[in-house]
């Protein structure tokens, strides 16, 4: 029987011997994992980047929320909420007891009217305390944030975002000017720095009073949530617990609040373009498929081509199973020759990305160059299997006859 | 017991509708060691013949014994061996592979019996010694001229030792001088002790062997053996 070496060596010396076939199929190969290689990376590039910026926004974040729900992510169910308790100011006040929490920030919302100078809109109002900026980040622009003061007060005075000044104010100075809400007056004390879209709600549209004014523009004593910022990440699960615990006690016994980490946004952002890389690395697999076709149609070429070796190969004592295994490792030496020139170009690729947007993180998975190496020799090999059976049963006369 | 056995060997070709018979009923013994020419108007079923002496065809009907063996009845890996180990096949159109050279043709039959690459480098060198082929081993078939490539596909014919040597219109392709030259090299296997059945068309060629078969419309029309010298 052949050795293997031999069948290899074999194998070898057939697809160096015709470079244009073996080129034309190794590029078909190649580019179907190139495109596995960098499509993933770009994916995954971006994944990381949303996790990064995420993580740098302040992954120390609690939000709580009236209302028990079951759910532990954000889905649509985390916000219907079946209130048994309202939260109240007090409840707020009450947590920063928590060793494990720094910050604490009640929150009410509102829609609302703005009017200034004769100049009307809508508007969102937020009511809450100084501990905000801090924890979502804001930058004062011109003026200061609220003030420092008993949270039951609530001073007549308000920070608009960047666009609802630009649009009541244009050039005029706002500083100090008296703008109405609803039907109570504000002074405008500070403008935020223009922030671009947060989540949920754009900064630059928001209009901030202290929490007692907004409740009684709203006239309503409980808040919309609690907004508590943890010593650390780590300290995250503990400042939960704390606070789970403190407010079971306000409400007697009754754990009826939902508490949201930002973790938890995270994770949904990190499942949902986690399986967006994966749906675009199925779709370059795609292409690999096709390239198994083209791998087929090579090898029928080439066993017509070489009729005559076959039957010669036959004359000289080859079984069929010889003829099959030479033709079958010879498509999978193309295929794995090919796949590998992929993955080369493919990082080649996921480089010349980084080097463009040095701000995305573009590798690609270890999954993908494994599943894309792995599709294209597993295709490489199946496509190679019929035209290696065909050259195996050849009939060796009519083989040798052919020229 | 003769080498070859040949009994009521039929071998019918569809064609469309209507049917060829290339061979009928052929009735042959061939001795070891013999040397057999085959002529015949063309069609009369020389090729035919020889590739089922060389186990590549199978008759319709008939019985092939190879060395007491009934060989019509081997199973496609069988027959595959037997040809590996017993047969040497010599064609018109030398049938070497253009890609590999000439030491790596000859070569091949002990690739395909699995023939240690130790052993396989020291009895090409010796084929290529004996064939006259000792500078030409690197040499692609395109690089070689006409006779020396029916000496390279002589010599992987023969570098198996097989019992016997099939040539078809071996000289058909080469001129006068090349065509006697390797029509000697036959000879002198022949002369070793290898049976030689050779198909031509050159009646020098037919006459030179011990024994002549004349074959027309797929039987043997005469079988004449030439008193040994
Ligand atoms: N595969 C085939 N299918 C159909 N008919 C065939 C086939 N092979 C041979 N024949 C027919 O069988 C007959 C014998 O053919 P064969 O090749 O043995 O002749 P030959 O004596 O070798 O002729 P030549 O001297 O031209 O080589 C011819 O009529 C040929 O047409
Ligand atoms: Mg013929």
């Amino acid at each position: 029987m052949m050795r293997s070496r031999d069948i290899l060596g074999f194998a070898t010396r057939a697809a160096t011997a015709y470079p244009m076939r073996t080129g034309l199929m190794m590029l078909a190969m190649a580019i179907g994992v190139a495109a596995v290689v960098l499509l993933t990376a770009l994916g995954d590039g971006a994944r990381r980047y949303v996790v990064r910026e995420f993580s740098a926004l302040g992954s120390s974040l609690i939000i709580v929320l009236p209302g028990r729900t079951e759910t532990g992510g954000v889905g649509a169910g985390s916000f219907v909420t079946n209130t048994p308790r309202d939260l109240t100011v007090d409840d707020a006040a009450a947590l920063l007891r928590a060793g494990s929490v720094t910050r604490v920030a009640p929150l009410v919302l509102g829609n609302s009217e703005i009017a200034y100078a004769g100049k009307l809109r809508e508007v969102m109002v937020i009511g809450t305390t100084p501990a905000f900026a801090d924890i979502r980040n804001y930058t004062v622009a011109q003026g200061r944030f609220l003030p420092e003061e008993d949270w039951r007060r609530g001073s007549a005075v308000a920070v608009i975002g960047a666009t609802l000044h630009k649009e009541l104010f244009g050039a005029e100075p706002a500083l100090g000017n008296m703008i109405r809400v609803g039907d109570r007056r504000y002074r405008v004390i500070g403008i935020l720095a223009a922030s671009g879209s947060g989540l949920g709600m754009n900064a630059d549209e928001l209009v901030i009073v202290p929490v007692a004014a907004a409740q009684a523009l709203f006239n309503a004593s409980s808040l919309f949530r609690i907004f508590a910022e943890a010593r650390s990440r780590d300290a995250v699960p503990g400042a939960k617990t704390q606070i789970l615990d403190i407010l079971k006690t306000r409400h007697d016994g009754e754990e009826d609040v939902t508490l949201i980490t930002q973790d938890a946004v995270l994770g949904t952002f990190d499942r949902i373009l986690g399986a967006l890389t994966l749906a675009v690395a199925g779709i370059a697999a795609i292409s690999l498929a096709v390239a198994g076709i083209l791998v087929m149609n090579v090898m029928l070429v080439a066993i017509t081509q070489r009729t005559s070796e076959i039957g010669l190969l036959k004359a000289l004592g080859a079984t069929g199973s010889i003829i099959r295994l030479v033709f079958l490792t010879e498509a999978a030496l193309l295929s794995i020759a090919g796949a590998l020139a992929g993955l080369l170009l493919g990082h080649l690729g996921a480089w010349g990305l980084r080097l463009m947007f040095p701000v995305l993180p573009a590798y690609p998975p270890d999954w993908a160059v494994f599943a894309g190496l792995g599709t294209a020799i597993v295709t490489g090999v199946l496509f190679g299997v019929m035209p290696a059976r065909h050259a195996a049963t050849l009939d060796a006369v009519d083989a040798l006859s052919k020229r | 017991m003769a080498q070859i056995e040949l009994d009521n060997i039929q071998r019918i070709f569809q064609l469309g509708d209507s049917e060829v018979h290339a061979l009928q009923d052929v009735q042959l013994r061939i001795d070891a060691g013999e040397y057999v020419s085959v002529m015949g108007p063309s069609g009369s079923g020389k090729s035919t013949l020889l590739n089922l002496l060389g186990l590549l065809d199978r008759p319709n009907d008939g019985h092939y014994r190879l060395e007491g063996r009934d060989v019509t009845t081997l199973s496609g890996d069988e027959q595959a061996r037997v040809r590996r180990e017993r047969i040497g096949f010599v064609f018109q159109s030398f049938h070497l592979v253009p890609r590999l050279s000439a030491e790596e043709n000859i070569a091949l039959p002990l690739l395909l019996a699995g023939i240690s690459p130790h052993d396989r480098k020291a009895r090409v060198a010796q084929a290529l010694n004996d064939f006259g082929l000792a500078k030409r081993g690197d040499h692609r078939p395109d690089q070689l001229s006409g006779g020396q490539r029916q000496r390279v596909a002589i010599a992987r014919a023969t570098i198996m030792q097989p019992a016997m040597l099939l040539a078809d219109e071996p000289t058909g392709n080469l001129d006068r001088a090349t065509g006697e030259e390797v029509t000697q090299l036959l000879e002198a296997l022949n002369g070793r002790g290898v049976t030689l059945i050779v198909v031509t068309h050159d009646p020098h060629m037919g006459e030179r062997a011990h024994r002549q078969i004349r074959m027309e419309d797929g039987r043997i029309e005469s079988d004449s053996q030439r008193p040994a010298p």
